[in-house]
């Protein structure tokens, strides 16, 4: 049972806050991913449960108990850096038993876990090299090696794929989302890869100049972001966004008017706003459907293929240039002009803060839960 | 990175260090200027008395001590001047592609490591001996009367025995910053069309210019103090600069005062000339 | 500029640089051939360059006649001894700058670089007077204490620059893998910086082994090295060229091996990191 409990955390390098106050619960067994933009202080939060920075002020539990002030290597954590840091003067055995080693175990009992390990990611046959002499896949592995023998109670990943090339990184993502279900260990897994993070977590942590905007399951913060930025962060391409007014409000919705004069009446909750406030509303490429007819017109000024998908970029009235997911085999060309249905079910719409109007139904799948996971 | 626990053990771990040092800079400077303030000689122990700035009255206006001040200029100014113009023809050299590189390199690195008395002596005996030296067969072979070196031109003689020392540190230096110089600049400079030596005065000099600087002032801070070699060729003599000065005042005439007040000008000496140095040319000394 | 180079430029460099190389190294060339001349050749003229007697007579006679092993012993002990004090001194102090800087230390760092800049002069009347009154003129022990405070700076200086090119994360994972403090000292940062504390000892022997200024003054027979000794040929006594060509050829032999080795670390230890 390994749950993490962060309560009022704060990190200050000098005068500069990195966190500020983070409340956050992890369940056991969860693979939470903590993920933002640069410098929005996720490699710090992960260091910090680590053990490897002091926090400022805050509480941290692991399994009910303060560690706080517990040195990292007291804590029973293990960690993967995103520079795997593996020890170069010693070989791979050497390497994923170190741990162990440190830990007063004896040598039979060292070499029989790290050949078990080795042979789970399979690197028996590199036993014996040095890092200098793997590939960076492999080395990859032997940091995660080093981790597992030791069986901690929690797993710590910090960036591991990005020093990876894309090919290699969408295989570790699997090796990584089948260890996790093999091991049912608690994991925290740090990211600035949005794919990454939607992949593979039960609970994604979303990270913005050192506070969470928002902590949810991957579809929760898919189809219900809580404001501007989540909606932004998540999903590739980003989501499209029209500044808008509000026209009518009534129980069905909230009515707004898009670019060229369709209006649309989204299913969020009527109380919060009034007509004439300013809000943005939020479309997904991958909701907009391209057709000869519909709700709005433009014209095709970049269209990427990428076989399975096309991704049309169009100027619309006012200038504006959107993002439109189209079908693999849609023929548009650049300077056609095509129109795009939007289907209110899908729109977002938020207010002049940036916060997101609460919908009037939840997406069915944005409840699926980890067994463990814990309300912050 | 730092924790806690690893912050109280960093302390203690400088602690020594920084305890030693600081007790080697103060305590030698400090009896040196108490001494300054005495009359105190070897030769009459005991009956040291305080004169106050008497000693450095002395120091100061003896003649010996304008022409040691001038000595020490000129060696460092002679020797500064061959050494990075030396520097970096030599380090322009060793950087172009030709066969048996490392030995060149070996040759052209050898004198910084010998020892500064065999140096001296090798110069002075096997090389400038007006009579049986090499330079003075070489100049009988053209037909030329063979210069005594260390009677004639004795800081002349030291300021190239000190320089065939220091040509390799600077060679060294600026070979290793041009070796740094971007293989890509050099590319665009050809794509450029650039000829060779505005190449140099445009891009090499300007990339050099901090690798220069940096030899010109940890080989000011050294060639101040140039002692073994004058000791070993002159013993002092016309060539004496101030290091030799204060050393021939304390244990030659033993006035330790008077070489006291010396040490102490030496010091403020030292300091003037590095921070006038280190002014001109900027942070260039990084940590 | 880079790529292949013409053969005709490059024999003209060939040719320009082995000349100019050769003139530079000419003089130590010069001594080693005088060591293996006898004396009477030594200084005749018109100089030989390599067709004369070669005998190794000389090598014998420095050795006998002036107990050249007890110089070059002293020598060893007191290049060696002083870098081995500095170490138990620089290690613990570069570890602790490298991996928990503070605010000041790279002050700290400059502050202690900047006492090598003191002129020799100001600090050798007290010095000296000290050591006389303290019975440690011409004694090993104090030689080895003031060459110590003069390699300290450049010590704690080169290993901090060997010990931040450590990664940070490798010593963070061994904290991770549950070493303690000491343990990650030992069994982690210490095998990987082996290789830049060998450099920096080498680096370290040569310049205490060439060291002049305080051996000469501090030092007449019992703790005097190899400096010392070739000093005392300084007095013209006339034919002994070949025998001080030998003695110096021996004083020099174990630097100059040494030196190669050691160029990068001198332009890292002596530019302070001003060029890379």
């Amino acid at each position: 049972m390994t749950t993490i409990f962060l309560r009022g955390v704060s990190k200050t390098f000098g005068d500069v806050p990195v966190i500020r106050s983070i409340d956050l619960a992890i369940g056991d067994g969860e693979f939470a991913v903590f993920v933002g933009p640069s410098g929005c202080g996720k490699s710090t939060l992960l260091r910090l449960i680590a053990g490897l920075e002091d926090a400022t002020a805050g509480r941290i539990e692991i399994d009910g108990a303060d560690v706080t002030d517990v040195p990292p290597a007291k804590r029973g954590l293990s960690m993967v850096f995103q520079s795997y840091a593996l020890y170069p003067h010693m070989s791979v055995r050497g390497n994923i038993g170190f741990g162990l080693r440190m830990a007063g175990e004896p040598k039979d009992v060292i070499r029989q876990k790290v050949e078990k390990a080795a042979a789970i990611l399979n690197l028996t046959a590199l036993l014996d090299r040095k890092p200098r002499q793997l590939s960076g896949g492999q080395r990859q592995r032997v940091a995660i090696g080093r981790a597992i023998v030791r069986e901690p109670k929690a797993f710590l990943f910090d960036e591991p794929l990005s020093n990876l090339d894309a090919a290699l990184r969408v295989q570790m993502r699997l090796e990584i989302a089948q260890l996790h279900e093999s091991l049912a260990r608690t994991m925290i897994y740090v990211t600035h890869d949005q794919v990454e993070a939607m992949t593979l977590a039960d609970k994604i942590v979303v990270l913005q100049a050192g506070i969470i905007e928002q902590a949810g399951t991957p579809l929760e913060l898919y189809h219900h972001p809580v404001n501007l930025f989540v909606a932004g962060f998540i999903g590739s391409p980003k989501m499209n966004f029209f500044a808008t007014e509000v026209g009518a409000v009534d129980p069905r919705g909230v009515t707004v008017a898009m670019p060229g004069g369709h209006q649309v009446t989204v299913p969020v909750e009527p109380g919060s706003v009034r007509p004439g406030a300013k809000v943005t509303l939020g479309v997904r490429p991958e909701h907009l459907k391209p057709g000869d007819h519909g709700d709005l017109a433009g014209e095709v000024q970049v269209a990427e293929r990428l076989g399975g998908e096309t991704f049309l970029y169009l100027g619309i009235p006012g200038g504006q240039m959107i993002v439109v997911q189209a079908d693999g085999d849609n023929p548009t060309r650049v300077h056609d002009r095509i129109a795009i249905r939007i289907d209110p079910e899908t729109c977002h719409l938020f207010d002049a803060d940036g916060r997101a109007i609460p919908r009037l139904r939840r997406h069915p799948l944005a409840d699926m839960r980890h067994p463990t996971s814990q309300a912050n | 990175m730092a924790t806690r626990q690893t912050r109280a053990a960093a302390r203690a771990a400088v602690a020594p260090s920084v305890l030693v040092l600081f007790l080697w800079m103060i305590v030698p400077l400090g009896m040196t200027i108490y001494f300054s303030l005495l009359r105190y000689n070897l030769l009459d122990p005991g009956n040291e008395s305080f004169i106050g700035f008497l000693n450095y009255e002395y120091f100061l206006t003896d003649p010996a001590f304008l022409a040691a001040f001038g000595n020490s200029l000129k060696l460092v100014g002679a020797v500064l001047a061959i050494s990075v113009v030396g520097g970096i023809l030599f380090a322009l050299l060793l950087d172009q592609p030709f066969f048996g590189r490392g030995i060149v390199r070996l040759m052209v690195i050898a004198p910084f490591f010998v020892m500064p008395t065999v140096s001296a002596l090798v110069w002075k005996n096997l090389l400038m001996h007006p009579v049986s030296g090499l330079f003075a067969w070489i100049a009988k072979s053209f037909g030329l009367e063979p210069i005594d070196w260390f009677a004639d031109a004795p800081l002349t003689a030291v300021s190239l025995i000190v320089a065939w020392q220091w040509l390799p540190f600077a060679t060294l230096i600026l070979l290793t910053a041009i070796q740094s110089l971007d293989e890509e600049q050099k590319e665009a400079a050809e794509m450029d069309g650039t000829p060779p030596v505005s190449f140099f005065f445009y891009i090499v000099l300007p990339h050099l210019a901090r690798a220069i600087t940096v030899v010109i002032l940890i080989e000011t801070i050294f060639l101040l103090n140039v002692f073994a070699e004058i000791l070993v060729t002159t013993n002092g003599g016309a060539a004496t600069n101030i290091p030799f000065l204060v050393y021939a005042q304390a244990l030659l005439q033993f006035d330790i005062g008077g070489a006291s007040a010396g040490g102490i000008v030496a010091v403020i000496l030292a300091n003037i000339v590095a921070f006038f140095l280190v002014r001109m040319i900027g942070r260039n000394l990084e940590a | 500029m880079a790529r292949a180079v013409s053969l005709r430029r490059k024999s003209l460099t060939t040719a320009a640089a082995w000349l100019f190389g050769f003139l530079i190294f000419f003089p130590i060339l010069w001594m080693v051939l005088a060591s293996f001349k006898t004396e009477l050749e030594a200084f005749s003229t018109p100089p030989k360059f390599l067709f004369f007697d070669w005998t190794i007579e000389n090598y014998g006679i420095v050795q006998e006649r002036s107990d050249y092993l007890r110089f070059a012993t002293n020598s060893i002990i007191l290049a060696v001894g002083s870098t081995l004090v500095s170490l138990v001194f620089a290690v613990p102090a570069a570890w602790a700058m490298a991996f928990s800087p503070g605010k000041r230390t790279k002050d700290l760092l400059l502050w202690m670089l900047s006492t090598k800049m003191m002129p020799p002069v100001g600090a050798l009347i007290p010095i000296y007077l000290l050591f006389r009154d303290g019975g440690l003129l011409d004694t090993r022990v104090g030689l080895i204490a003031v060459l110590f405070l003069l390699d300290l700076p450049i010590i704690v200086w080169l290993l901090y620059t060997y010990f931040k090119e450590i990664p940070g994360e490798i010593l963070e994972a061994s904290r991770m893998d549950g070493a303690t403090l000491w343990r990650e000292i030992v069994y982690v940062l210490t095998p990987m910086a082996v290789p830049g504390i060998a450099s920096t000892v080498l680096l370290n022997i040569i310049l205490a082994w060439n060291e002049a200024f305080w051996t000469l003054n501090l030092t007449t027979s019992d703790a005097a090295p190899l400096t010392v000794f070739i000093a005392s040929y300084s007095s013209p006594e006339g034919l002994f060229w070949a025998k001080l060509s030998a003695a110096s050829t021996m004083a020099i032999a174990p630097i100059m091996v040494l030196g190669w080795f050691s160029q990068r670390q001198l332009v890292r230890g002596l530019t302070f990191g001003a060029v890379k």
